[in-house]
C-alpha cells in the first residue's frame, strides 16, 4: 500500500489500538514552557505519578521572561512565581532546563532545533500550538492541552485521532520578494482559519524544496493558523545537513542507521491525499494580514476589502467587525496604512534568516518618526550570531531597539505590549483583537516588509524600493 | 472529573464566529500555576469595561443568561492557542455544553478532558437553535448524552454525532491517565522495540 509521510509516521508509533476507543500513538519528543505546564505537574504529584522518560523532555521559560534588564528580578509578582514554578518543577523531575540565564535559552521553537533535539519521523509534542514549526523536519508535531502535557508525562503516550491528510503544493519558484510567510499567510487566505481542521498538512512542490530550513519552520509554524493539526515537509539533503553535527543528533553509526529511516520516510509516488490544493508560487505577492484572524490577508499591491464583496454572510459579519477593530476603512490602499511599531520576532520569524532579511532592508534607513520598531531574536544563540554578523548594529544605527530574547511582543504576556489603538506591523503570527496588548492593532507580515514599513511609517511594497 | 448526566439548562447565545483562545481567556491571566479560578475571567476583554464593571452590552451579562450551562456558538469555536485555560476558564464559568457547528482540534480534544460536551450541529440545527434562543431569552434545552440527543421546547431538537470512546470517558467521569496505563505492558514493550530500532534516540 501506499502510503503518505504521515501515515508512516502514525504507523510506526502505534502503541494500542482497539476497536471502538482511541488509538494510543507514542511520543518520543516533549516540549515545555512555563506557561502549559505548572498544571500538569501538580496533577503528577496528586497522582503519585512520574515523569516517565525525562530525556525526552526539553525545556525552556520563553512567554514571560523580559527583553529588557534581565538581570533585575522579574517586576510581576505572578509571572515570577510561574518563572520560579517552571526551575522547581524542572529540577524534581531532573529535566533538561534552558532557564532564562541559560546561554541556550531562546523561545522552545527556536531553541528545539538549534540542538537538533527533533528528527525526522518523530512525534513531538508540546502544550503550544506552534509546535507545528518541527514539521519542516519530517516530525509529526502538534500542540496539545495541558491534561494531554500530563498524559504525556506520565504514560509517554497520547490517545489520539487520526487525522485527514492535505497536500498543500506550491508549484514553480517564488517570486523574489515573497517568503515563507507569504506563502502561509496566501495558504491561510485561500482555505480558512478552519479549512485545515482536522487534517494534517504535507507543503510540497518546487518552492517548499527550495526554501531553507529556517523558511521551512516559518511555513510548518504557521499551519495551525490553518486550523491543520500539524504540518509536514519531506526531509531532504537540507534537513540532513543541517541536523548533522548539533548536539542531541546521532553520531557515528547511528547516523548510517539514522539517515536509512529518515530516508524512506518521504510519501511514496502516488499515495493518495484526502484533500490537494495548489497555489503558483509566482502569484503569491509580500502578504498583509488587515483584519483579526490571520485569513483575513492581502497582497501589498492591493486594497482592504469593502465587507460587501464577500458572498457568505459570516465572512461579510467578520470583515465589518474586522474593519471597525482595526479602524480601517473598505478600498484603503494597503500601502496607505500608517503603523507606530514594528515587532520582529516570535517563533515564526525570530531565526537568523529573518534578521538578516530585516537588516537588508533596514541598511541605511531611519525608522520614521513617530514608530517605535523593536528585534527581539528568537533564542541567545540567534542574538549571539547576529551580533557576529553586525545586523545588531545596522538595526540600532537605523534606529531599532536591541532586546534579549523571548516570545515577546508575539503574545505580550512579558509587559512588551501594544496601547489601546496602536498598529503594528508585526511578524508573529496572530492577529487577533488583544493578542498584542488590548486594543492593539496588529498586521502580519515577512521581516523584509516590517523593515521597509519601519523605515517608512506606513506599509510598502517592497518589489518597488 | 465528574461524571456528566441528563439535564435541562438554560441556553445562552453567543452569535460569534471563530472566537479564539485569546478572547476566550486573555493572556494576562495565564500567569497562574493553579488550575481552578478561570472563571473570573472567561471573556474578560467583551464582558468587562475598562473601569472593571459588567460591559451591557456584552450577550452573556444579560441577567436571563445568569445560570446558563450550554453555550450556544458561531463557527470555528476556540480557535488560536492551545491553552487548555480556556476549557477550564469555561468550565469554572458554569458551561458543560457548547454547541456550534465546528471546533479548532486541540480546544476539542480539551473540553473532553473537563466534562465539557462539544456538540457539533449542521448549520441549519444551529441557526434554529440561536433563533429558538432569540425569540426566548432564557429557554432552557435537555441535553441526554446517553441518547445523544438535545430537546427543546421549540421542537428545534436533533441527535448529534460523537465518538464513543469521549462519550463513555464524559459518561464515567474517567480520567485518560489510569485508563491509559492500563496497557501498561504494551508501552512497555513498545518501548523495548523502539530502543532497539531507533537506539540513538535512548543515549
Ligand atoms: S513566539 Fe509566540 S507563538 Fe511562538 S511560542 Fe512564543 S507566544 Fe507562542
Amino acid at each position: 500500500m501506499k502510503r503518505t509521510m504521515y501515515e508512516k509516521i502514525w504507523d510506526a508509533h502505534l502503541v494500542v489500538d482497539e476497536e471502538g476507543k482511541a488509538p494510543l500513538i507514542y511520543v518520543d519528543r516533549h516540549l515545555m514552557h512555563e506557561v502549559t505546564s505548572p498544571q500538569a505537574f501538580e496533577g503528577l504529584r496528586i497522582s503519585g505519578l512520574k515523569v516517565r522518560n525525562p530525556h525526552s523532555i526539553l525545556a525552556t521559560m520563553d512567554h514571560c521572561v523580559p527583553t529588557k534588564d534581565r538581570d533585575l528580578p522579574i517586576a510581576d509578582p505572578i509571572a515570577k512565581k510561574q518563572i520560579e514554578t517552571m526551575a522547581d518543577n524542572c529540577h524534581e523531575n531532573g529535566l533538561n532546563l534552558y532557564d532564562m540565564k541559560n546561554p541556550n535559552n531562546g523561545i522552545i521553537h527556536v531553541v528545539v532545533p538549534e540542538h537538533g533535539f527533533v528528527h525526522p519521523g518523530m512525534v513531538v509534542v508540546c502544550g503550544d500550538s506552534h509546535t507545528a514549526t518541527h514539521g519542516a523536519f519530517g516530525a509529526l508535531a502538534f500542540g496539545i492541552g495541558t491534561s494531554e502535557v500530563e498524559h504525556v508525562m506520565a504514560t509517554q503516550t497520547l490517545p489520539q485521532k487520526k487525522s485527514k491528510t492535505l497536500l498543500v503544493k506550491i508549484n514553480g519558484k517564488l517570486s523574489k520578494f515573497a517568503t515563507a510567510k507569504d506563502i502561509a499567510l496566501a495558504i491561510t487566505g485561500k482555505i480558512g482559519t478552519a479549512g485545515g481542521t482536522g487534517y494534517v498538512i504535507e507543503y510540497a512542490g518546487e518552492a517548499i524544496s527550495d526554501l531553507s530550513m529556517e523558511g521551512r519552520m516559518t511555513l510548518c509554524n504557521m499551519a495551525i493558523e490553518a486550523g491543520a493539526r500539524a504540518g509536514l515537509i519531506a526531509p531532504d539533503q537540507k534537513t540532513y545537513d543541517f541536523l548533522n553535527g548539533l548536539e542531541f543528533a546521532p553520531k557515528g553509526d547511528a547516523w548510517e542507521q539514522a539517515m536509512a529511516y529518515w530516508q524512506s520516510l518521504p510519501s511514496d509516488e502516488g499515495a493518495e491525499f484526502d484533500a490537494v490544493v495548489e497555489l503558483n508560487g509566482e502569484e503569491i505577492a509580500p502578504q498583509v494580514t488587515w483584519g483579526t484572524s490571520p485569513e483575513q490577508v492581502a497582497a501589498v499591491n492591493s486594497v482592504v476589502p469593502d465587507p460587501n464583496s464577500f458572498d457568505d454572510d459570516g465572512k461579510k459579519l467578520a470583515c465589518s467587525s474586522a474593519l471597525e477593530y482595526m479602524d480601517l476603512q473598505p478600498n484603503t490602499k494597503i500601502t496607505d496604512i500608517t503603523i507606530d511599531l514594528v515587532f520582529i520576532g516570535s517563533c515564526t520569524n525570530g531565526r537568523i534568516e529573518d534578521l538578516r532579511a530585516a537588516a537588508e532592508v533596514a541598511k541605511g534607513t531611519q525608522v520614521a518618526d513617530g514608530v517605535t520598531a523593536i528585534a527581539v531574536p528568537g533564542s541567545y544563540h540567534v542574538k549571539e550570531q547576529a551580533e557576529q554578523e553586525g545586523l545588531d548594529k545596522i538595526l540600532t544605527e537605523a534606529g531599532w531597539e536591541w532586546r534579549e530574547p523571548g516570545c515577546s511582543m508575539c503574545l505580550a504576556m512579558n509587559g512588551d505590549e501594544l496601547s489601546p489603538g496602536q498598529r503594528s506591523a508585526s511578524t508573529s503570527n496572530r492577529n487577533f483583537e488583544g493578542r498584542q496588548g488590548k486594543g492593539g492593532r496588529t498586521h502580519l507580515v515577512s521581516p523584509a516588509m516590517a523593515a521597509a514599513a519601519a523605515a517608512a511609517g506606513h506599509f510598502v511594497d517592497i518589489r518597488e524600493l | 472529573m465528574q461524571p456528566y448526566t441528563k439535564h435541562n439548562s438554560i441556553a445562552a447565545l453567543m452569535n460569534r464566529s471563530n472566537v479564539d483562545t485569546d478572547q476566550i481567556i486573555p493572556k494576562q491571566f495565564l500567569k497562574k500555576v493553579e488550575r481552578s479560578g478561570f472563571g473570573a475571567h472567561l471573556f474578560h476583554d467583551w464582558r468587562f469595561n475598562a473601569d472593571g464593571g459588567d460591559n451591557p452590552e456584552f450577550e452573556l451579562n444579560k441577567a436571563v443568561f445568569k445560570d446558563a450551562k450550554i453555550l450556544v456558538v458561531g463557527d470555528n469555536f476556540g480557535c488560536g492557542s492551545s491553552r487548555e485555560h480556556a476549557p477550564w476558564a469555561i468550565a469554572d464559568y458554569g458551561f458543560n455544553t457548547i454547541i456550534s457547528t465546528s471546533y479548532a482540534d486541540i480546544f476539542y480534544n480539551n473540553c473532553f478532558k473537563n466534562g465539557i460536551l462539544p456538540i457539533i450541529a449542521a448549520q441549519h440545527q444551529l441557526d434554529a437553535l440561536m433563533e429558538e434562543i432569540t425569540g426566548n431569552e432564557g429557554v432552557s434545552f435537555e441535553i441526554d448524552l446517553e441518547q445523544q440527543t438535545i430537546t427543546t421546547p421549540g421542537g428545534n431538537g436533533f441527535s448529534f454525532e460523537l465518538d464513543a470512546f469521549r462519550k463513555e470517558n464524559l459518561l464515567a467521569g474517567l480520567d485518560d491517565i489510569g485508563l491509559t496505563l492500563k496497557h501498561e505492558d504494551k508501552i512497555s514493550q513498545y518501548e523495548e522495540m523502539h530502543k532497539q530500532n531507533f537506539p540513538w534516540l535512548w543515549t
